[in-house]
């Protein structure tokens, strides 16, 4: 526990501490600009980017190995996947455009072939007499154990360069998600954007080589977005909320596995994630489990409570349950009498009854699709003008 | 940079007084074809609607209406021909004029709410560096506020009714303060009261000296709302002020044998005559 509270406060050696801080850069930029990429329906071709690096790290490996070099140099290691991941998109791309494929179908295609053959490729490396080639599959899952500090380094300096760049693009990329069509008409090429949303998330992938490997990649540009949307109904709120959650799970992450070495770091950084996502699923107000739960027993008591309102209006002795409903409400006393504020909620919920009656004979049935909930008042319903169209056939 | 001098452009072209100047058209298309693949949706068209005016592109389904708003705004795929915007091609001329495309396109559960989308219609002054300022959100707000829909800002726009969300995407395009507004079907699915609040937003743009053009598919409220109209079927088939143009000769061309004799009767019985008959049928 103690040596945890120092891997979180960063007291636990200096490569601990970058590899720490670079996997808390890597999560923020990972959350924010992945939630662009989610709200533009793209996860899956970012899947598929994520599973096409295989074969060029595998291949950069081979070379640098050849040219006599460390096979396992983290510049070169990226560089040969970011060359390959946007292989892998080209490929889904041109399939998609030139082909009859649909765009799930290219993925799967693309994601398969690339896959399959990266793993070829390592089988082979493993069967050839360098001694390093041990250290390869530590790329699939990530690993910071025994990080370098340059590598340290030029994943800080990778992420933050991400994170800027998704800050500029924000609202382009904003647009573009929404409503391509308006996007393009006010000028934003909306092609080029893509572009650019594709490639900040082919460098994320390789930016997290080192952290969560690479197909553990793709969770850190999903699981953020998909956890911060149900606390906002905001885009920008989503953006950095992502942002944030993602770098709190690398962070956490890191030094978890920085504690506990035989932890993979990847899996870590990512069950760390997944249980924030888990834990905004069921707590989020609004559109958390348990406020969906609560907010229709809610509506369930507004719906009783507008019934025994109407009853009292009318005269009528209202039901059991409404009785209980306005009781609870200090609407009517135990003794099942209507109160003076009873009663005048009884005469304002007749007379938005009838108020809602008139507006469904003179609006058309579209104009109240989902506004007509038997509970909601109707000024709250309607927009000002049909208000007082409504109030004025009334009158 | 020159954000500052931009915005008094856009000050300065909220002018109350009038149609401006006559200049070059709005909106000017010279042998426009349009084809998807090898499919044409539009064949040769030219067309020239003048300032300030209410125009109507009226022809029946898959005669290319909308095709010829995205064309000319680049979002269509131009085979042959030349369109301008206030003289000028259109990607020198984003920022004079403002799109609402139609409602159909848009994730609805997208995390964003009345007000958000509003402000979008300002991303373009704004660049990828402009800070979103109060003087922004006042400036969204009242665009809510001219389509009635102030009182909805914080509302997540899947949990508006059809019509609202048109009314909303009309601000949008309202907050961009344009010289040209070209509509998609601004009223396919909405209410009657959303119908009404919309023409009388679009008019009042009109006696701002605006220009507003909107692809419309209803012949009876033709009259009523525009004053200028281009009639189409792939080809273009009359275009001028609507009262001249909308004749039963242009109709039959337009519609083929499609328009049934009743629609056919509406006009021929006052064809010839002054426009007071439609102002009856409309009310």
């Amino acid at each position: 526990m103690e040596i945890l509270l120092q891997a979180l406060t960063l007291q636990l050696g200096h490569n601990a501490t970058l590899a720490t801080l670079g996997a808390g850069m890597f999560g923020l930029a990972a959350g924010a600009s992945g939630a662009f990429l989610v709200l533009r329906k793209r996860s899956l071709v970012s899947d598929a980017m994520a599973h096409a690096t295989l074969p060029g790290l595998a291949l950069a490996f081979l070379i640098m190995a050849a040219l006599g070099g460390d096979g396992r140099g983290l510049a070169g290691l990226m560089f040969g996947s970011a060359v390959s991941a946007a292989l892998g998109l080209l490929a889904v791309d041109w399939l998609t455009r030139r082909t009859r494929l649909t765009e799930d179908a290219a993925i799967g295609a693309v994601l398969a072939s690339f896959f399959g053959f990266g793993v070829v490729l390592m089988t082979v490396i493993q069967t050839l007499p360098f001694g390093h080639q041990a250290g390869l599959e530590s790329f699939l899952i990530g690993s910071t154990a025994g990080m370098l500090r340059a590598d340290g380094l030029t994943i800080l300096v990778g992420g933050a360069g991400a994170l800027i760049l998704t800050f500029l693009l924000r609202r382009p990329m904003t647009l573009v998600a929404f409503d391509p069509e308006y996007a393009a008409a006010s000028g934003v090429k909306v092609r080029r954007i893509d572009l650019a949303m594709m490639a900040l998330a082919g460098g994320i992938m390789v930016v997290g080589l080192k952290i969560v490997g690479l197909v553990l990649a793709v969770a850190m540009l999903i699981l953020p977005a998909a956890a911060a949307r149900f606390w906002t109904d905001r885009v920008e709120r989503v953006v950095w909320g992502a942002g944030l959650i993602g770098g709190a799970s690398g962070f956490v992450g890191t030094a978890l596995s920085a504690v506990a070495p035989r932890l993979p770091t990847g899996p870590m950084v990512v069950l760390t994630a997944a249980a924030i996502f888990f834990l905004s699923m069921i707590l989020a107000p609004g559109r958390g489990a348990l406020a969906v739960w609560s907010a229709r027993r809610g509506f369930g008591r507004k719906l009783r409570l507008r019934a025994g309102l109407l009853a009292l209006a009318e005269g009528r002795a209202p039901s059991a349950e409404a009785l209980a409903a306005l009781r609870r409400a200090g609407f009517a006393s135990a003794a099942g009498e209507a109160t003076e504020a009873g009663r005048k909620a009884a005469r304002e919920a007749a007379e938005d009854e009838s108020l809602w009656a008139r507006a469904r004979e003179i609006l058309p049935p579209e104009a109240l699709t989902g506004r007509d909930d038997g509970a909601t008042p109707l000024r709250a319903a309607l927009t000002p003008d049909e208000w007082s169209l409504v109030k004025g056939a009334s009158a | 940079m020159n954000l500052a001098s931009r915005q008094e452009d856009f000050a300065l072209a909220a002018r109350p007084d009038g149609p401006p100047a006559s200049g070059p058209a709005p909106l000017e298309a010279r042998g426009l074809s349009v084809s998807y693949g090898v499919k044409p949706a539009l064949i040769g068209v030219d067309a020239a609607f003048p300032s300030g005016r209410m125009v109507a592109v009226i022809g029946p389904n898959g005669a290319g209406k909308s095709t010829f708003l995205k064309a000319a705004l680049g979002l269509a795929p131009k085979i042959a021909g030349e369109v301008e915007i206030f003289g000028e091609p259109v990607d020198q001329a984003y920022g004079r004029f403002a799109y609402v495309p139609q409602r159909a396109s848009v994730d609805w559960d997208f995390p964003t709410q009345a007000l958000d989308v509003v402000s979008m219609g300002l991303y373009r002054e704004l660049g990828l560096m402009g800070r979103f300022r109060g003087e922004h959100r006042r400036r969204a707000m009242a665009a809510l506020e001219r389509v009635g829909m102030a009182d909805f800002a914080d509302r997540q726009i899947g949990r508006l009714s059809g019509g609202q969300q048109q009314r909303v995407f009309l601000a949008r395009a309202l907050a961009q303060e344009a010289d040209l507004y070209l509509l998609d079907e601004p009223f396919a699915g909405v209410d009657a009261a959303t119908e009404r609040a919309i023409v009388e937003v679009l008019k009042g743009l009109q006696a701002e000296g605006r220009t507003v053009v909107c692809v419309h598919h209803d012949l009876a409220t033709a009259q009523e709302y525009f004053d200028y109209a281009l009639l189409l079927n792939l080809r273009k088939i009359a275009e001028g002020p609507i009262r001249e143009v909308l004749t039963i000769g242009n109709l039959q061309r337009t519609y083929g044998g499609r328009l049934t004799g009743p629609q056919l009767a509406a006009f021929g019985a006052s064809g010839g005559a002054s426009g007071g008959a439609f102002g009856g049928a409309g009310g």
